[in-house]
């Protein structure tokens, strides 16, 4: 296996109705080529996550590259999902040998549709979506099974949400952030029971990139590459029906195949939408007590749906790269109830 | 009850509504065409003038930040004669679309030809676009209501290769 | 049409529509047939599980299913939220339950809507029967919503 390192990252998250998605992802894009040291013509491929659904338009995610620069023609490539995935193809190509440097972006305005309906169209498209249930009610028949299951409450949950905003008071690119007593945000009535506003995550607009490099071209580049020692990706079935919604299966093999246990962590960063499952995962990966959980505040303040899974995996970069930290896990989660789950270990030289 | 023949087939209508911004690039370039201008935009000066323009240089991803007004007359460099119905189409059947090369553009524009028999539309013609009324002008693309045939020579495909 | 904002940026409305005429095939067709008539069908899998709604494919082992069988009507809750501001498309026009119910004899939970008046009556075990569409359309909907059975 080849050494892959992040070398550079770049995210910005907000609403600003007037900018289309190509004039939020440019500057992003280019920040994180710039922070690289390698000039746009010296990365040997691109690989983008995004969702057309969020724009309306098939093919849509095309028009991005007008933000990246396609001439000469440069080899690309593009996945229907959050840029993790699209980190894992860059990772793959780097191990065939093919390319020794990949720029991997990701971006979704979620303000223009309605997200509601939107995620609807992730599920079963015969015997689920015509009933259109929202993402905030399936989420929220996971959470009441796992909360029977578990024996927690929603004052455990209130604790995440609590301490996820307290911590993303430090995070410029969060947008929901604060310091809310656990009292106060208990007695807010249920949103969809029984989650309430705090439990579900707060929708933004927002592009990211990154740049990662092979072995010795990334140890040129930056000071302190940050390795990825491991990242592996599973599915669970789809009908929500069929599995066991209290326990991710999936997170867990994907977290066993990418090494999670093999030593100590210093913290995680999990893409948990709801607040229930950021503790599904916590189980799922086996973590200690000991490790914290989500220093940026996590996907919980900050959700782009196709950006935020690659956004832990660049936060927990970050933190390695400037001395944080010397290993983490980073995760990112696609489809309903945690359909379908990445888990990268990270780690600093 | 109901009919003896099984189910074979289900409707599962979807409908989504978003509400898009067009960006600063098209909007200076639909609001020009809401003044019967046609306008591109370029990096700098001696750099490609990208009609329409969409902000950046497709080729860099540097801005374009210049926008410079190209005619509303151009060449033909490739066309479509289009013979198959839809529903979104206004047009009647056959009609001809074409990618035009606006004199002053560095790339060429679609749109659609009219009032041209089928057989005399070809590569290298030169035509000019039809425009609504002035009170009807708006900041869409539809104010140019169609391209037809200018009656000036052709222009020698050698001009107009690379864009074919 | 673009609303001009005056100096600002164009916005519009994009609608993004699809009349989608989804083929059912040799398990959904018989699954919708039923349905129609006022009856559930289910699928066994070679070890014995019946999942509803029944899959082409054995999620586990990836086996091509074939073995139809009648589940329900009634069933229990297995887990249920309260949408207390239901959306337009959404099966009821008043706040109601989305739940995963599983139906007697199957052994996999389907999710749909429980019209059960108030968020109190609703609890994780209760007993539901459908409530059938009036003039069923050929789909999941032909299948109106689930009430309490207590």
């Amino acid at each position: 296996m080849r050494d892959v390192a992040i070398v550079s990252f770049a995210q910005w998250n907000g609403i600003e109705p007037e900018r289309n998605e190509v004039e939020i992802l440019r500057p992003v894009v280019q920040e994180a080529v710039e922070r690289s040291g390698l000039a746009r013509q010296e990365i040997d491929f691109t690989c983008s996550g995004s969702s057309d659904f969020l724009q309306g338009a098939p093919f849509a995610f095309v028009l991005a590259l007008d933000a990246v620069g396609a001439w000469p023609p440069i080899v690309e490539s593009h996945v229907e999902q959050d840029g993790a995935w699209a980190l894992y193809e860059a990772w793959v190509k780097i191990q065939t040998g093919e390319v020794d440097s990949a720029l991997v972006y990701a971006f979704g305005k979620t303000s223009s549709g309605d997200m509601a309906e939107i995620q609807a169209l992730q599920l079963d498209p015969y015997c689920v979506t015509p009933l259109w249930p929202d993402a905030d009610s399936v989420a929220a028949l996971q959470a009441r099974l796992f909360l029977e299951r578990s024996g927690c409450s929603d004052r455990e949950l209130a604790r995440v949400a609590a301490r996820s905003r307290r911590d993303a008071m430090d995070n410029p690119f969060a947008v929901a952030k604060g310091d809310f007593a656990l009292e106060k945000l208990l007695a807010e009535p249920c949103r969809v029971s029984p989650l309430r506003d705090h439990d579900c995550p707060t929708h933004t607009d927002g592009a990211t990139a990154l740049v990662i490099a092979a072995g010795e071209r990334a140890r040129g580049l930056c000071e302190r590459p940050v390795w990825i020692r491991g990242i592996d990706h599973r599915i669970d079935p789809p009908a929500l029906g069929v599995r066991d919604l209290t326990r991710s299966a999936s997170t867990s093999l994907a977290g066993e195949k990418a090494g999670v246990r093999r030593d100590r962590l210093d913290f995680a960063e999990l893409s948990a939408p709801y607040t229930h499952q950021e503790l599904i995962l916590r189980e799922a990966l086996g973590l200690p007590a000991s490790v914290r959980i989500n220093p940026s505040g996590g996907t919980l303040c900050a959700h782009t749906l196709m950006s935020c899974g690659l956004n832990r995996i660049g936060e927990a970069a970050l933190r390695i790269a400037r001395g944080e930290g010397d290993r983490a896990v980073a995760h990112a989660s696609q489809g309903p109830c945690l359909q379908q789950n990445l888990v990268c270990v990270l780690e600093g030289e | 009850m109901g009919d003896a023949d099984p189910v074979k087939a289900i409707v599962t209508p979807v409908r989504l509504e978003y509400q898009c911004s067009a960006g600063r690039a098209a909007t200076r370039f639909l609001r020009g065409l809401a003044q019967r201008k046609i306008l591109g935009a370029r990096s700098r000066p001696g750099e490609p003038v990208y009609v329409p323009p969409r902000g950046a240089d497709p080729r860099t991803a540097e801005l374009t930040e210049e926008m410079v007004e190209v005619s509303d007359r151009g060449t033909v460099v490739t066309y479509s004669i289009v013979r198959v119905p839809s529903e979104n189409i206004k047009l009647e059947l056959p009609y001809v679309c074409i990618n035009v090369l606006l004199d002053g553009a560095g790339i060429p524009f679609f749109h659609v030809l009219q009032n041209c028999p089928l057989e005399e539309v070809r590569i290298g013609m030169r035509v000019r676009a039809v425009w609504v009324p002035d009170a009807e002008l708006a900041p869409a693309v539809t104010s140019i209501r169609y391209f037809e045939p200018l009656g000036e020579p052709d222009v020698p495909f050698e001009e107009i290769e690379e864009h074919t | 049409m673009a609303r001009d904002l005056g100096e600002g940026v164009l916005r519009g409305l994009h609608v993004l529509e699809y009349p989608y005429k989804r083929s059912l095939g040799p398990v959904l067709g018989p699954f919708f047939t039923a349905l129609r008539e006022q009856r559930i069908l289910g699928i066994r899998t070679r070890t014995g599980r019946v999942l509803v709604p029944p899959a082409e494919y054995d999620p586990e082992t990836g086996e091509a299913l074939d073995e139809l069988v009648p589940v329900g009507p009634g069933g229990q809750i297995v887990s249920w939220c309260w949408v207390a501001r239901p959306r337009q498309k959404q099966p009821l026009p008043h706040p109601f339950a989305f739940a995963l119910i599983r139906l007697d004899g199957a052994d996999s939970a389907l999710l749909h809507a429980v019209d059960a008046g108030e968020e109190s009556r609703l609890r994780t075990g209760a007993r539901v029967r459908p409530r059938w569409a009036e003039e069923p359309q050929g789909g999941i909907r032909d299948l109106a919503c689930f009430e309490l059975a207590e």
